[in-house]
């Protein structure tokens, strides 16, 4: 076609492309940190990348899926407590246990869908927290897993302490970078526009004949299984697992904070917002409720008067996308084949 | 009989579990939203309360005086506001915004009155008992309890279908923009409905700091419950609710019985039957 209705469809933009060259060289810089650097480095790295990777799971689902779960707790105590049964019980090595920590939360993370996806906004909500809170009393109550007191793992302990942290940290690198790299890749696919599409309006997708049910799924599934594979990281650093903490409601939190105050709905937000929330925690964690305090007061002023969070605030402003999930229609020729 | 008797002990807890719902539930029907800092509200009326009692001496149910009036108020103005900012757009926003209210009222309590658990005194009655026959006996606190929770459903049933407000409330549920084309004025209302379920919840958490003992982190539990509750009974149904709650109440106290680790997990075991089987509850009125 000629002419001025010329349309061609741009998916990416100056600013993104040289986003995506500077993402590439941090990665790169951040593979080779156990190298070069001490271990209190990687040891702090560690907690911010798995940060990042729990922040953009739940991202994922209340960002993008419209579903804001309260629960996620529930997969990382399943993470934690299936490293040490594949480690300790069946003897698998730690690091090759924990990719596969994900695949038993995903398997839970069916049934209990197919409960909790019958309740609605706040309920479902509530809903998840009430699953999350029965593997904890399963968990508990079954004397094998060392009951209310929980256990050490064993197998992870052992090992030679050099060898545990930079696998960690490499680990804990593929979660944050996997993380990042799935969820773009899931929003700029098919299933994406659908579930963008779905957090903006559920009832016209639906009439448009989009699986919102299927997409709805995968996204939960998806961050069942990364929250289960990160928890199982931050437990190869935490080496014990206990039911109270290891499924505690405060993991959730943590995601909440940080999506909140970077941004929801964005893949940038929670990367910013595991970097302001990882800061704050080095800086003023000492002051106990209060800097929960504040983090609760954080959290509510930007929910009621910047709701786009940090993230939002600067995209409304400048229009600065670093990861380009969005399809602008444009006037004229394609410059760019995408 | 002793299982008779851990049955009527369910029932009477149960009807502190249906005061807690009946809050969530209104606040849900009225304008669709759910309140994550139910539970911590009822327990800070609970300090309030203790606070109250600390200054002036008196038995905390005649504190309730006090209290109720001050949690209404403090609900009102909340909704007013803060809370109703956050209902234009998305649903997330009241989530997010009561969410983060929650962790601060609980780190606000803790700060102020330590993890230590507390408890009301409201002197003989706490812990006056009828007993029927030698297996089977009634106490007379958590028998109160029932009844003030089918008082408060009476009531709340007659204020929204016989008062002029009650009708603004309902107008407002079923179309917020017919409602205020009719002249309601719905920030008000939304305000009012927060202000009366948290006066509701204000009595649930008073009557239970006096029943049982109470720490700053329990209000996510009773939020739990309430929520359990309202989903078993249908949501938009009273009657439905209380049924819930004494549902709710009865599974524990048999899974207690049972075991004591168990108890609070047979609760949620029923919740999660019902949900299964009868998703919209037992007796469901409205469509979410």
């Amino acid at each position: 076609m000629t002419g001025p209705r010329d349309l061609s469809v741009q998916r990416s933009t100056t600013l993104s492309k040289t986003a995506l060259v500077i993402g590439v060289v941090t990665v790169a810089v951040l593979v080779s940190v156990p190298l070069w650097a001490d271990q209190s480095t990687s040891r702090t790295l560690v907690s911010l990348l798995t940060l990042i990777a729990l922040a953009q799971m739940w991202n994922l689902l209340a960002g993008y899926a419209g579903l804001m779960s309260v629960g996620q707790q529930g997969y990382i105590g399943i993470g934690a407590y299936s490293l040490w049964l594949l480690t300790d019980v069946f003897g698998l090595h730690p690091f090759l246990a924990v990719p596969l920590t994900g695949l038993f939360a995903a398997a839970i993370s069916l049934p209990t869908a197919a409960l909790v996806f019958r309740l609605k906004g706040g309920y479902f909500a509530i809903g998840t927290w009430v699953m999350a809170e029965i593997l904890r009393l399963i968990v508990a109550n079954i004397p094998q897993t060392g009951g209310g007191s929980g256990r050490t793992i064993t197998a992870v302990a052992q090992m030679p302490v050099d060898v545990r942290m930079r696998g960690t940290y490499w680990l804990a690198l593929a979660a944050a970078v996997g993380a990042v790299l799935v969820v773009y890749a899931i929003l700029r696919a098919r299933v994406g526009l659908a579930l963008t599409a779905i957090r903006d309006n559920e009832p016209a997708v639906e009439s448009l004949g989009v699986h919102v049910f299927r997409a709805k799924l995968s996204a939960y599934v998806l961050a069942a299984f990364g929250c289960a594979v990160t928890g199982a990281v931050v437990y190869m650093n935490l080496l014990r697992i206990q039911p109270d903490s290891s499924f505690s409601i405060s993991w959730t939190a943590t995601m909440i904070f940080i999506v909140v105050i970077g941004g929801v709905g964005t893949i940038e937000g929670p990367i910013l917002g595991a970097i302001i929330y990882f800061t704050l925690q080095e800086t003023l964690s000492s002051y106990g409720s209060w800097y929960l305090i504040l983090l609760g007061v954080l959290a509510v002023v930007i929910t009621v008067w910047f709701p786009g969070g940090l993230w939002g605030t600067l995209v409304r402003r400048w229009g600065v996308h670093l990861f380009p999930v969005q399809r602008r229609l444009r006037l004229g020729k394609a410059d760019e084949p995408e | 009989m002793t299982w008779v008797n851990v049955i009527v002990q369910g029932v009477l807890l149960g009807g502190l579990y249906a005061l807690y719902a009946t809050g969530l539930s209104l606040v849900f029907g009225v304008m669709r939203m759910v309140n994550l800092a139910h539970g911590d509200l009822s327990i800070l009326a609970a300090f309030i309360c203790l606070l109250v009692v600390g200054v002036v001496d008196v038995n905390p149910l005649l504190a309730l005086v006090v209290v109720v009036p001050l949690v209404f108020l403090v609900g009102y103005l909340l909704q007013r506001f803060l809370l109703n900012f956050t209902l234009k757009g998305d649903d997330m926003r009241p989530l997010l915004a009561t969410f983060g209210l929650s962790v601060i009222i609980q780190n606000g309590l803790l700060q102020g009155f330590s993890a230590d658990s507390r408890g009301l005194d409201a002197g003989r009655i706490e812990n006056a008992s009828l007993a029927l026959g030698d297996k089977v006996a009634f106490g007379w606190f958590p028998l109160l309890i029932l009844v003030v929770s089918v008082l408060v459903i009476v009531l709340l049933n007659a204020f929204l279908t016989r008062t002029q407000l009650g009708r603004a409330f309902r107008a407002t549920s079923d179309d917020q923009g017919a409602a205020r084309l009719m002249g309601i004025d719905n920030k008000h209302i939304y305000a009012l409905a927060m202000g009366i379920a948290l006066a509701i919840v204000a009595l649930a958490g008073v009557l239970m700091g006096i029943r049982t003992t109470f720490t700053p982190g329990i209000g996510p539990a009773r939020l739990v419950y309430a929520f359990e509750a309202v989903i078993m009974g249908g949501l938009g149904s009273s009657w439905g609710t209380l049924v819930g709650g004494i549902m709710l109440g009865v599974a524990q106290t048999v899974g207690f019985q049972l075991s004591p680790g168990w108890g609070i997990f047979v609760g949620h075991l029923v919740f999660v039957t019902v949900l299964a089987i009868r998703p919209s509850g037992l007796f469901a009125k409205t469509v979410s």
